[in-house]
C-alpha cells in the first residue's frame, strides 16, 4: 500500500484568544489533489502556511515522506533544508502572481530561475525548458523575452504555474489559485490545472472558499470552520450529500449563486 | 606624542581586523562583518582597503598603491602618503618591488607572488546586493549556496544582447562555494584571481565587510556551459609600448577625436619600455 506524501497531526495554533486550528490532523496521498475549503477565517489558509511550513504550529507535527521514503518533521528541518525542497520537491502557487514572480525579469528568467537555482547551466537547455513550459500553460512562446508586467492576469497566474513546475515538484500548495481573475479566465485556468495535475500525477493541496473550484479539482475536500475540520471524504459524496449542518450550508450558497 | 601607533590604528583595532582576516581567509569569499573605524580620508577614498593595509603592515614591508592602474592618481598618492608617514615604510611604483599592493579597480598585469599581499579597496562588498535588496535574503542564498538569481541576470543578458553585458565586477565563484564581488576591476582582470600565489584581501569601510582569497585558490567567473566567460579588451596595441595582452586605457589627445590605447598599468608600460620613470620612489 502507498504511503501518504504528507501528514499532519493534531495540529493546534491559537492567535490570542482565536483557536486558528483546533486539533487538525490530515493525511495526503501521491498524485492525490485536496481541496481544503471553508470562509475567510475558517484556518484554511492557516492550515496551509503550517503544511508547507512558513508557519509553526503550537502542537502538533506535519510530516514529509521524501521519494526514498524518509519521513522529516517539517518543523524540525533547518531552514536551509526546508528552503531547498520547497525549491526541489514542493512548488507554491499564490494568490496573486506578483508575489510569486520577478516582475523586471523576463518570462524565460522567471520560468528559467528554479532550474538555475538547482544548479542547470546549460542556456540552451534552460531556454527550451522554458519555452515548454510557457507552451504547456498556453503562453504564446514568442513572449518568452517579454516582462510579466505585460501580460494579462490569467497569464500571470499561468506562468506563476508554469514557474513552480518548471522543476517537476512532486507536491505543489495552492493558495486560491484563480481568486480575483474573471470568471471566463477561471474556468480556462481550472481546466489547464485540472489537464496538468492529472498528465504529471502532481499531488496538490489546494485552498479555497470556492466550492466549484473544489469540484472541479479535487478528489477528496476538508471542509474547515473556525479552525476544525467539519467534514471531510470524496469531493463528490461530500458535496452530494454533506452532513455537516455548516457544508450544508455552504453547498446550498453555491446553488444559490 | 601619546596618539602615535604604526599605521596609524591602534593595536586592539589591528588585532580585531587582523581576526576578521583571519576568518576570511579561512573561508574563502565569505563576507566577514568587522568594526569598521573611522579612517582621516573619506568614504570611497578606500577606507575599507586602508584599513585592511593598516593592519598587515609590517615595519619591513614595501607597499604601491595603484588607482585604476596607475601610481600617480590622486587617491593613490594620498593613500601612498598616508602610510609613509604613519607607518614610516618604504613605497614603490614598481609591482615586483612591492610586497603589499593596495588596489582599486585594477589587477597589475605583472604576475604576482606567493610573497605578496594584494588588498582591493571594495565599494560594495554584496553581489548579490543589486539583485536582491535585502541583506537578511542575501545571506539565506549565501548560507544555501543559493545563486540562481545570478544566473537569471546572466540569463537576462543573454536573452536580451546575446552576450553578458558585465564588464566590471564580474560575479566570481570562490572555490566552488561563494560568490564574491571581485571589487569594480575590469571583466578582464578576473581570470588572473584564479590561483593566483599572492593572497588576495578585500576592504569595504562604509558595508564593515572584509573577504580574502586565500593563495592558489580557485576562482571560476559566473557563466553557462554554452556560454563561457569571455575576456573583453580592446582590439589594440598599446601605442606606447605595443602589448598587445595588457588592458588598455583610451585616451583622447586632442579636441578634434584624436586618441590612443594605452597600458592602464602605468608600472608595466613604463618597465616593457625600459622606463627609468617607473624606478622612482613617488612618495
Ligand atoms: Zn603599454
Amino acid at each position: 500500500m502507498t504511503l501518504p506524501l504528507l501528514e499532519a497531526h493534531d495540529l493546534q495554533l491559537n492567535f490570542g484568544s482565536i483557536r486558528a486550528l483546533d486539533h487538525v490532523s490530515m493525511a495526503l496521498w501521491p498524485g492525490e489533489v485536496l481541496a481544503i475549503v471553508g470562509e475567510s477565517g475558517s484556518g484554511k489558509t492557516t492550515l496551509l502556511k503550517v503544511l508547507s511550513g512558513s508557519e509553526s504550529p503550537d502542537h502538533g507535527q506535519v510530516l514529509y515522506r521524501d521519494p526514498e521514503l524518509a519521513l522529516h518533521d517539517v518543523h524540525a528541518m533547518a531552514a536551509p533544508r526546508l528552503r531547498a525542497l520547497h525549491r526541489s520537491d514542493w512548488g507554491f502557487v499564490q494568490q496573486n502572481p506578483r508575489d510569486a514572480l520577478r516582475m523586471g525579469v523576463s518570462a524565460g528568467g522567471n520560468v528559467g530561475e528554479r532550474l538555475m537555482a538547482q544548479g542547470a547551466r546549460h542556456y540552451g537547455s534552460i531556454r527550451s525548458s522554458a519555452l515548454d513550459w510557457l507552451r504547456e500553460v498556453e503562453i504564446d512562446p514568442q513572449r518568452i523575452d517579454d516582462l510579466p508586467r505585460t501580460f494579462s492576469g490569467g497569464m500571470l497566474q499561468r506562468l506563476q504555474i508554469a514557474r513552480t513546475l518548471a522543476t517537476h515538484p512532486r507536491l505543489v500548495f495552492m493558495d486560491e489559485p484563480t481568486g480575483g481573475l474573471d470568471v471566463s479566465v477561471q474556468a480556462r485556468l481550472l481546466d489547464l490545472i485540472r489537464s496538468l495535475v492529472s498528465r504529471l500525477g502532481l499531488a496538490v493541496i489546494l485552498v479555497t472558499h470556492d466550492i466549484a473550484v473544489a469540484r472541479l479539482l479535487a478528489g477528496r475536500i476538508l471542509v474547515m470552520r473556525r479552525g476544525q475540520v467539519v467534514e471531510t471524504g470524496l469531493t463528490d459524496q461530500v458535496l452530494d450529500d454533506p452532513q455537516h449542518p455548516y457544508t450544508q450550508l455552504l453547498v446550498s450558497s453555491v446553488l444559490q449563486a | 606624542m601619546n596618539g602615535y601607533n604604526f599605521a596609524y590604528l591602534d593595536e586592539p583595532t589591528k588585532r580585531m581586523i587582523r581576526r576578521a582576516i583571519l576568518k576570511a581567509v579561512a573561508i574563502p569569499g565569505h563576507q566577514v562583518p568587522f568594526g569598521a573605524r573611522e579612517m582621516p580620508l573619506p568614504y570611497g577614498w578606500g577606507t575599507g582597503g586602508i584599513q585592511v593595509t593598516a593592519a598587515i603592515l609590517g615595519a619591513d614591508d614595501v607597499l604601491k598603491v595603484i588607482d585604476q592602474g596607475a601610481d600617480d592618481t590622486t587617491n593613490a598618492v594620498s593613500i601612498r602618503r598616508f602610510f609613509s608617514r604613519v607607518a614610516g615604510v618604504e613605497t614603490t611604483t614598481r609591482t615586483r618591488d612591492a610586497s603589499v599592493i593596495q588596489t582599486r579597480h585594477r589587477i597589475p598585469e605583472t604576475p604576482l607572488r606567493d610573497d605578496q599581499i594584494l588588498v582591493y579597496q571594495v565599494p560594495l562588498p554584496e553581489p548579490l546586493a543589486k539583485l536582491e535588496p535585502s541583506r537578511a535574503e542575501t545571506k539565506q542564498m549565501h548560507a544555501l549556496a543559493d545563486y540562481g538569481l545570478m544566473h537569471v541576470k546572466l540569463y537576462e543578458d543573454i536573452a536580451r544582447f546575446g552576450h553578458v553585458t558585465i564588464s566590471y565586477d564580474y560575479p566570481v565563484m570562490v572555490n566552488d562555494r561563494y560568490l564574491m564581488s571581485p571589487s569594480p576591476i575590469p571583466a578582464f582582470d578576473t581570470l588572473k584571481m584564479n590561483r593566483m600565489p599572492a593572497l588576495q584581501l578585500f576592504g569595504a569601510g562604509r558595508e564593515k565587510r572584509i573577504y580574502a582569497v586565500p593563495p592558489y585558490t580557485t576562482v571560476r567567473p559566473l557563466d553557462f556551459d554554452d556560454h563561457p566567460f569571455a575576456l573583453i579588451r580592446a582590439p589594440h596595441a598599446c601605442t606606447l609600448c605595443g602589448a598587445t595582452n595588457s588592458y588598455l586605457d583610451e585616451v583622447v589627445t586632442d579636441d578634434r577625436g584624436g586618441r590612443m590605447f594605452i597600458c592602464s598599468d602605468t608600472d608595466y608600460c613604463a618597465d616593457r619600455r625600459g622606463d627609468a620613470a617607473s624606478e622612482g620612489d613617488a612618495a
